[in-house]
């Protein structure tokens, strides 16, 4: 071995030491801007340990020239995205920079395949690395187009607005995902030949069309699990296409991005009272439950009324959803907040944890509007003090305070924990108009004697309370 | 690959995944979204594969090394817009007296 072998191990120990740093630390709102600094450090680190290595110096002024032109041009894109993206446009951002990361793995897996077949010796022909290879395609490719599709998704886009199903999906999907298998087999058997390349390419074309039936069947509302686990997708495809060069720094790192991606995916399943089984592999039953017993109107009121019983208010409890993201009513939510505490109210927020699209999403828009983090609570600290609260503004959300996950065993809610604002005093919902939550399902709180409903844009009622208590 | 590399390998992928899970899995919800993107700003470590993978093609195959080339371009992608991008995030989390100043 070589001295500059060692230093380059010597580094990515370093790396892999600021990335675990760098994690634990993001995970504590004091520290957590400190830790993703340290994480970058340590990506610093490993790219410039990487660049000194006997690999890179051998590949001459070419591979250099190469290296750095790409790494300028993404340095640029990347930044200029990061910089100029609306806070409300950032699910779909964290999903295309996830497939870029899984189509980054994808492309290292072929590009290492390419350079045994070009007669390297620095790519193995043995089982293992046959195999780790395979794989690093099989879920890179997965990552990309799923991520693909989960950002057409949540930008919107027109193409994949409308859920999909396809037919007996499960059967397809595993057709598929038994079709790339046998490529990775095809290559492992024989990886210089020609079996070898055939297997390459299969796997590949049936990973890249797998990304597509898993993700394009998930609603919108489901898709801070598909977000979290996409993550976890593109970490492990990091890790693995470390096996066939014996990095430790990609497998350890993406290692720790897998862990905490499939966390995260639990954690929201759980919040869903889902299985991810379940969401995966089950087709959207779109039967409408039945109107059981009698069949109560909504009562609207005017933003004049509402304003008087807000006045009259000791306690606030705010619940924001995707409603709130999309009528982009953060600033004028913060608004009313503050007029609310001058008048002696206590205000608080209660974010339940797959509000919205992404895991957290709520709190990122909050806190841009400059909501203190003390101030947004779980359902799970609020519940309790609910019945002494005296208005729950329920704004742009609907599953999420759907009593009939508590009390209705035949809802396909029933068993998810909500926030209880039904239990308030006096509830107000602000909506855009009738209808049903993304799952298609009625909301029982609607109709309770203790909820009025104001109609209309979310941001322009709020704007309009807000106006209504300066002008007291 | 010898089997002891491998063993040795497959060794630190089994301790960094318990790792990653020891570390993930007390995190409040205000940080999901820093932690999901800040994570997969990490997942773009793959640039350094992409990398070498680009350099051991230059003399033998061309169009592996045109892939490793782009493979980096997205991996660099996903590590600066992922970091710059959880830094604007977690900027805007800020405690009550911090608002106040």
């Amino acid at each position: 071995m070589e001295f500059i072998d060692f230093f380059c191990i010597f580094l990515y120990m370093i790396a892999s030491v600021l990335f675990i740093m760098g994690i634990k630390k993001l995970g504590k709102a004091d520290s957590a801007r400190k830790g993703n600094l340290m994480s970058s450090i340590g990506m610093g680190i490993a790219v410039l340990s990487v660049l000194i290595s006997q690999d890179v110096f051998d590949g001459g002024v070419i591979a250099y020239v190469i290296i750095i032109l790409a790494i300028i041009a993404g340095s640029v894109i990347g930044f200029i995205w990061a910089k100029k993206v609306e806070m409300t446009g950032m699910p779909q951002l964290v999903a295309l920079f996830n497939g870029f990361g899984g189509l980054s793995s994808m492309l290292v897996a072929i590009s290492q395949y390419c350079a045994l077949s070009g007669g390297s010796d620095a790519v193995g022909t043995d089982a293992f690395t046959s195999l780790t290879l395979g794989l690093t395609i099989l879920i890179g490719a997965v990552a990309f187009t799923g991520s693909i599709i989960a950002w057409g998704k949540l930008a919107g886009l027109k193409m994949f607005k409308k859920n999909i199903s396809i037919p007996g999906k499960n059967f397809i999907n595993a057709g598929i995902t038994f079709v790339a298998v046998l490529g990775i087999i095809f290559y492992m058997i024989d990886p210089e030949g020609g079996l070898g390349i055939a297997g390459i390419i299969i796997t590949t074309v049936a990973s890249l069309v797998l990304g597509v039936t898993l993700v394009i069947t998930i609603g919108g509302g489901d898709m801070p699990v598909i977000i979290s686990f996409l993550n976890a997708l593109s970490g492990l495809a990091a890790a693995f296409a470390g096996f066939p060069i014996g990095n430790t720094v990609l497998i350890v790192s993406g290692c720790l991005v897998g862990a905490s991606g499939v966390i995260l995916t639990l954690i929201m399943c759980k919040a869903m009272n889902k299985s991810f089984a379940s969401l995966l592999f089950k087709t959207v039953k779109k039967k409408a439950s039945a109107a059981t017993g009698e069949h109560k109107e909504p009562k609207a009121m005017s933003v004049e009324d509402a304003f008087l019983i807000l006045e009259a208010a000791k306690s606030v409890v705010i619940v924001p959803g995707y409603g709130m993201a999309v009528a982009q009513a953060q600033h004028a939510v913060k608004e009313l907040c503050d007029v609310l505490e001058d008048n002696g109210c206590e205000v608080n927020f209660a974010i339940h944890p797959v509000a919205g699209r992404m895991p957290g999403h709520m709190n990122v828009l909050l806190a841009e509007a400059n909501v203190p983090y003390e101030q947004l609570k779980t359902s799970d600290e609020l519940n309790p003090q609910m019945a002494n609260t005296d208005i729950a503004i329920v704004i742009g959300a609907n599953d999420v305070v759907n009593p009939a996950a508590i009390n209705d065993e035949s809802s396909p809610l029933y068993g998810m924990p909500i926030v209880n604002a039904y239990e308030a005093r006096t509830v107000f919902v602000l909506k855009r108009g009738q209808g049903t939550g993304f799952s298609g399902i009625e909301n029982p709180l609607f109709t309770m004697d203790n909820t009025v409903m104001i109609y209309g844009d979310a941001k322009q009622t709020v704007s309009q309370l807000v106006v209504e208590f300066e002008n007291d | 690959m010898d089997g002891q590399t491998i063993m040795l390998l497959i060794f630190v992928f089994i301790i960094a995944a318990f790792l990653g899970v020891e570390l993930i899995s007390k995190v409040p919800s205000q940080l999901h979204t820093p932690l999901m993107s800040g994570t997969n700003a990490i997942s773009g470590i793959t640039i350094v594969g992409a990398i070498a993978a680009c350099a051991i093609n230059v003399d033998n195959h061309v169009f592996g090394m045109i892939l490793g080339g782009i493979a980096i371009l997205f991996a660099t992608i996903n590590v600066i817009g992922g970091y710059f991008v959880t830094d604007r995030m977690l900027a805007m989390f800020k405690k009550k007296e911090d608002k106040k100043k």
